[in-house]
């Protein structure tokens, strides 16, 4: 009646378990630090003293009296990191031959299933970001100093940033609502009615993420037309103004 | 009321015959009242094309033999009625097993393999005694394993899964949940270490991408994604005790 279990041989050993679960938790990380990134950046539609006090906020103006930009460059690094850690995680659940390409496009074709065409949509919105993310990144990385209301409108206008900033807009809201709602099912099992009230969730944070994040595109792209004759001057601080 | 003329066009095909191409049939057939596609699909065999290969045994549900993709997605035909079908009806073997004959495929051996590569059945720790009384087993944990003992074999998972369309070695939904049910069994000396071994790497647990097209097919409305996400959580604890 007993049947032997595989030779230790055959052990899978502790890689796939660590490798899905970094997966999952470099995913939820980048996911949730893109929706407050939204935040952060959206906060230009307060105006341009609340957009500087936030980016001066970060590099530890208010707690070192001065700005240490390097500390953004910091953060940036350990953001690109997890970002390329996940993108290569991810990566082994890419259709890899032509073969299996054609199977999936006819599964999802014939499936008509909702969560099916979702793994579709963000295999292609992952798949752009290997190419749009780093853009941005790199120029954070490197000019951490570079964000503030007139430094960030002069980028996304003068700069000629706003098409990548678009695209790159629907590519993270998409990947990362999906992506946190299919972790939630993944890891605790969502089913039925919990699962369908978990998704309307996920597509209420979508289309308010991606609503913020077009209007707050706008209002740079706003900014930046109105200030492209001084391009490359920082803003300084209304209180910090010397009286005309 | 008018009586609807149904289109059903059935994939024809049969391997062992030389000159067979694979080709749809129509065939027009007026419904009635209360008709499934077993019924529809016996009528076009006694009616229309006698050579049609079909499995069916219970026409109620309970065997799964039935099972075929049913305008894309999979179902059984003996539980599908066609009042709920548009009048174009297309019929297709279920993708993923070895095809036997025009709709009828070998789920049989598919489902044999499986069995065999995750050792799905009872390990006892001694040859049962048939002269001994049963051991009692608590009726919750006895309705447990029974709930998941409901599943009828009938391949409608497997042919949902986008992961099993790409990658064939992929364990699916029924393996799961086989282990799922075997783990719960108090008279199986396996522990979790046993199981992490058969299905602990990514043609196991950690290649499903939770793409949850078992779950919503599943025609026993078994609660799939609640098995694989319990049994991810278990199997990521048990991968990440093991030693490298």
């Amino acid at each position: 009646m007993n049947t032997s279990i595989p030779a230790p041989s055959d052990h899978p050993g502790p890689w796939p378990a660590r490798l899905d679960l970094l997966q999952s938790l470099t995913g939820l990380f980048l996911g949730l630090f893109m929706w407050l990134h939204m935040l952060f950046v959206a906060s230009i539609l307060l105006g341009p003293d609340a957009m500087w006090t936030v980016a001066r906020f970060f590099e530890g103006y208010f707690l070192f009296g001065r700005p240490l930009p390097w500390l953004v460059s910091l953060f940036v690094a350990v953001v690109f990191a997890l970002f390329v850690l996940h993108a290569w995680l991810a990566l082994r659940r890419f259709p890899g031959q032509w073969r299996q390409h054609v199977a999936y496009w006819r599964h999802m074709r014939g499936m008509r299933h909702g969560d099916t065409t979702l793994w579709f949509v963000q295999v292609v919105t992952g798949f752009a970001m290997f190419f749009l993310a780093p853009v941005h990144l790199y120029l954070m990385l490197m000019h951490p100093e570079l964000i503030g209301p007139y430094e960030s409108a002069d980028r996304v206008w003068s700069g000629g940033l706003w098409p990548l900033y678009l695209v790159l807009l629907f590519m993270v809201e998409l990947h990362a609502g999906i992506g946190l709602y299919r972790l939630a099912v993944k890891w605790l099992g969502w089913s039925g009615a919990g699962r369908a009230r978990l998704k309307r969730l996920e597509w209420a944070f979508t289309t308010f993420f991606l609503i913020l994040g077009l209007v707050t595109l706008a209002a740079y792209v706003k900014l930046g037309i109105e200030h492209a004759p001084h391009a490359g001057e920082p803003y300084t601080p209304t209180w910090q103004r010397s009286a005309p | 009321m008018t009586v609807r003329q149904l289109a059903i066009q059935v994939f024809r095909h049969d391997p062992r015959d030389p000159g067979s191409r694979p080709r749809v049939v129509t065939h027009g057939l007026e419904e009635t009242p209360g008709m499934t596609l077993f019924i529809a699909l016996t009528r076009i065999r006694e009616e229309q094309a006698p050579d049609l290969n079909f499995d069916f045994v219970c026409r109620a549900g309970v065997c799964g033999s039935c099972a075929m993709l049913i305008n894309g997605r999979p179902g059984l035909a003996c539980r599908t009625l066609t009042a709920n079908l548009p009048a174009t009806i297309t019929l297709f073997p279920l993708p993923g097993f070895e095809l036997i004959a025009d709709l009828s495929v070998n789920t049989g051996k598919w489902m044999r393999g499986m069995t065999e590569r995750l050792q799905a059945w009872l390990h006892l720790d001694a040859e049962p005694d048939p002269d001994a009384i049963e051991a009692a087993m608590d009726p919750d944990l006895a309705e447990s394993i029974y709930e998941l003992d409901r599943c009828i074999e009938c391949g409608c998972c497997v042919a949902a899964c986008g992961t099993a369309r790409m990658r064939p070695d992929f364990v699916g939904a029924v393996g799961f949940n086989k282990i799922a049910r075997f783990r719960l069994d108090p008279r199986d000396h396996r522990d979790d270490a046993d199981f992490y071994q058969l299905i602990g790497d990514d043609t196991g647990i950690f290649g499903c991408m939770s793409l949850l097209g078992c779950e919503d097919v599943c025609p026993k409305s078994l609660s799939l994604q609640t098995q694989l996400a319990h049994l991810r959580r278990v199997m990521a604890r048990r991968g990440l005790a093991t030693g490298d």
